[in-house]
């Protein structure tokens, strides 16, 4: 591992690392639920009408947080490499995923970890691996770039 | 109440997905690709929002209701079976592919890229693979049910016919 000091941004990780905690702070302490988001939109999906209201919302805050963002910083343009193909099979993969693993990043690398759950330590370090040896193969072994 | 901590929740959640670039696949992607340029700066964001959560979870864990006074509903899964491993695996790799997860792919599409729509739909796409899959499963577990106990009853009625015979 060579760190690239010239992209390491450790402040603006370490807030927005800190408004990730405090928004699972505030599912957990106010409405006693996980944010997990994909278990939150696949619940959508199932669309069980009780806790619809609250999963609309949750999703809704996270679409329109550029928006609000952006009235007040300057947001610059995201850039998305993937070409529409990889795009269509990552999405399915990590729709299909998610849903056997029973959470994703946010419902077992954040969540499940501050939870202290041995099976969120397990789906972390697996998917983890497997996200270290999709790059590894698309950057260094398909590509000579 | 819930409905409005829900938003506010999300809105943070994206909030800080944007200030620390989490939003971007080509950061996601950076921290993964630990053989070239790695920017650690993932693993930072993670750190802190887990220590701020570790607090949060041993407060809620206390409590069987939330500060709204609803009933505390968190998650009481602690299976670690192939299912676990299979779907984290799968999930990892459609995740270095493109760099995008459940949280990011959303809060991106909110910035109006049409690759993160696309993303989007394909993600709901595969969640929906496996809501039908998982209704066929129930389906067929409850069939398969019903001709055992049909079988079952078959095989009663038989043995008393037979029985009638002797």
């Amino acid at each position: 591992m060579n760190p690239d000091l010239l992209s390491f941004t450790p402040w603006t990780a370490l807030a927005g690392g800190v408004l990730i905690g405090l928004a699972v702070a505030i599912l957990a302490l106010a409405n006693g639920r996980q944010a997990s988001v994909s278990a939150i939109a696949a619940g959508l999906l199932r669309l069980d009408l009780a806790d619809l209201p609250w999963r609309v919302a949750f999703v809704a805050g996270l679409v329109v947080a550029p928006t609000l963002y952006g009235a007040f910083v300057y947001l610059p343009t995201l850039k998305i490499d993937a070409n529409y193909s990889t795009l269509i099979a990552a999405g399915l993969l990590v729709g299909v995923g998610a849903r056997y693993a029973g959470g994703c990043t946010s419902g077992h690398g954040i969540c499940g970890l501050a939870r202290l759950s041995p099976r969120s330590l397990v789906a972390t370090l697996l998917f983890l691996a497997a996200g270290v040896a999709t790059v590894y193969v698309a950057r260094h072994l398909l590509t000579t770039a | 109440m819930t409905i409005f901590y829900a938003f506010l929740a999300g809105l943070l959640f994206g909030i800080g997905l944007i200030v620390s670039d989490m939003v971007s696949p080509s950061k996601v992607l950076a921290f993964l690709d630990v053989a070239g340029k790695w920017d650690p700066s993932l693993a930072v964001v993670a750190a802190a929002a887990v220590a701020v959560g570790v607090i949060a979870y041993a407060v809620a864990r206390k409590r069987t209701d939330t500060l709204l006074g609803t009933p505390m509903r968190l998650p009481q899964a602690t299976a670690i079976d192939p299912r676990l491993a299979l779907g984290s695996l799968v999930f990892g790799i459609g995740w270095g592919l493109a760099g995008f997860g459940p949280g990011p792919a959303l809060a991106a599409l909110g910035t109006g890229h049409v690759k993160a729509f696309l993303f989007v739909v394909a993600m709901i796409a595969g969640m929906g693979i496996y809501e039908f899959a998982e209704y066929k499963r129930a389906q067929k577990a409850r069939s398969a049910l019903a001709s055992e106990h049909h079988a079952h009853e078959h095989h009663r009625a038989g043995g008393k016919h037979k029985g009638r015979r002797h």
